[in-house]
């Protein structure tokens, strides 16, 4: 009964289940915490750090804090969101973003992301790093320039395909996913049809032959902000009330 | 009284963005009511002829050129404005940032598939501006005070910002106006 667990987030007061995260126990009450590597059916990663709030004034991954008690959390102060901004800029510069020519832009969560931020274009200096594109699978592609290390084709092959076929390897800006095998993609007993290749938030790990289908202006998020979902879900499901 | 002047170039740019703008159509009309323009493409203006109010600028920085075009048009204008991905991340040209500019000479004139090149030349003529080393977003050379993304923007895009700086009104773009592709 009582084991509820109070809390405010950017003044409003939401009651969760003491094991949720605070990105989750917002969800569920119709208020969205933008984040990349979090997603729904897998382990909470943090390693992103787009969902950061601020929590009693110190910033903290949503994803993974799980809610307290009594807490004030910070979701959409100027403070947070200049530093969500900063974030999603970072992501942009450190890899190689040609949103021009991309398969997944319009679909994209990262892209989707700047936009709601309302970003409207970087303002850090570019790294352009050089990295590769492996293309050997006859199905399936990883283009390491849109990558952004989320994690997510890690835990999805490891937890829900049960294949183990990527992992993380090197340090820093040396650090990039690689597939479990000391051969390219199409050595690994990855397939098509696996969760970790319809995980990828950005165009890094993509399904071959379906790029463009989708017109402009049927895409995801060539409409509404990501995150519109959850804010309206709760938003319809009191009207019903 | 004088009208506000805006001038226009197209560096490292492929024009789209130019292309972009005058899909304002017919409210050009409006537009030119407003301001003249000064050097630009749309009126074959070569150099500037006076201060600017603002400048947009097409293309990132390839090379020495447009370096230059670029700092003339900083000195000239009150407002700089970056359109387009090529100004403000590099665009399709930042692809060769990736490989050093020797190995793009060698593939674009000597080692590439159709090359016919017998006196095995790379083009090295003073009339030719020099390359630089990478291809450079123009607000890592100049300051830039506003960054339009969008390859191009779309035209209702440029129409907002212009008419918010004309009429003295703070830039803000609805969502569905930014636009990275």
């Amino acid at each position: 009964m009582s084991d509820k667990v109070d809390f405010i987030i950017d003044g409003e007061e939401v009651s969760a289940n003491p094991d949720q995260t605070i990105l989750i126990a917002a969800e569920e009450a119709g208020i969205y915490i933008p984040r990349l590597c979090a997603m729904k059916d897998l382990v909470p990663f943090g390693a992103c750090r787009v969902c950061t709030v601020l929590v009693n004034g110190r910033p903290q991954a949503a994803c993974t804090q799980p809610v307290a008690s009594g807490i004030i959390v910070e979701n959409s102060s100027d403070k947070i969101l200049k530093i969500r901004r900063t974030i999603i800029e970072m992501l942009f510069v450190e890899g190689n973003h040609y949103c021009m020519f991309c398969e997944k832009s319009g679909n994209c969560e990262l892209q989707a992301l700047a936009y709601r931020l309302g970003i409207s274009a970087p303002d850090l200096p570019y790294l352009f790093p050089d990295r590769k594109v492996d293309a050997t699978h006859p199905d399936i592609l990883i283009d390491h320039n849109r990558c952004i290390l989320c994690g997510r084709c890690v835990r999805a092959s490891r937890d829900l395909d049960g294949k183990n076929v990527f992992q993380f390897v090197g340090r820093g800006l040396g650090k990039e996913v690689q597939v479990n095998s000391s051969a390219k993609l199409a050595a690994t007993d990855i397939d098509v049809t696996d969760k970790a290749v319809g995980v990828c938030p950005v165009g890094a790990l993509l399904p071959k032959r379906v790029g463009y289908r989708i017109p402009i202006g049927e895409r995801l998020f060539d409409h509404n902000p990501i995150g519109h979902e959850i804010e309206t879900n709760i938003h319809n499901s009191s009207v019903k009330e | 009284m004088e009208k506000p002047k805006i001038a226009t170039t197209s560096l490292a740019g492929c024009f789209g963005c130019h292309m972009s703008f005058l899909d304002i159509d017919d409210r050009i009309l409006n537009l030119i009511e407003l301001i003249d323009f000064d050097k630009s493409p749309i009126d074959d203006i070569k150099e500037f002829t006076g201060r600017c109010l603002i400048g947009l600028i097409e293309g990132g920085c390839a090379n020495e050129e447009n370096v230059r075009v670029l700092h003339e048009f900083r000195r000239h204008c009150d407002i700089l404005i970056a359109v387009g991905e090529c100004t403000t991340m590099g665009g399709l040209p930042a692809m060769r940032n990736t490989i050093p500019l020797k190995e793009c000479l060698e593939e674009a004139y000597l080692d590439g598939p159709t090359i016919f090149n017998p006196g095995a030349m790379i083009p090295n003529d003073q009339e030719i501006p020099l390359l630089l080393d990478k291809v450079y977003p123009c607000n890592e050379v100049v300051k830039i005070d506003y960054l339009i993304s969008g390859c191009p923007p779309s035209a209702d895009t440029i129409w907002e910002i212009l008419t918010a700086l004309l009429n003295n009104k703070p830039v803000d773009l609805a969502y569905g106006l930014i636009k990275y592709d």
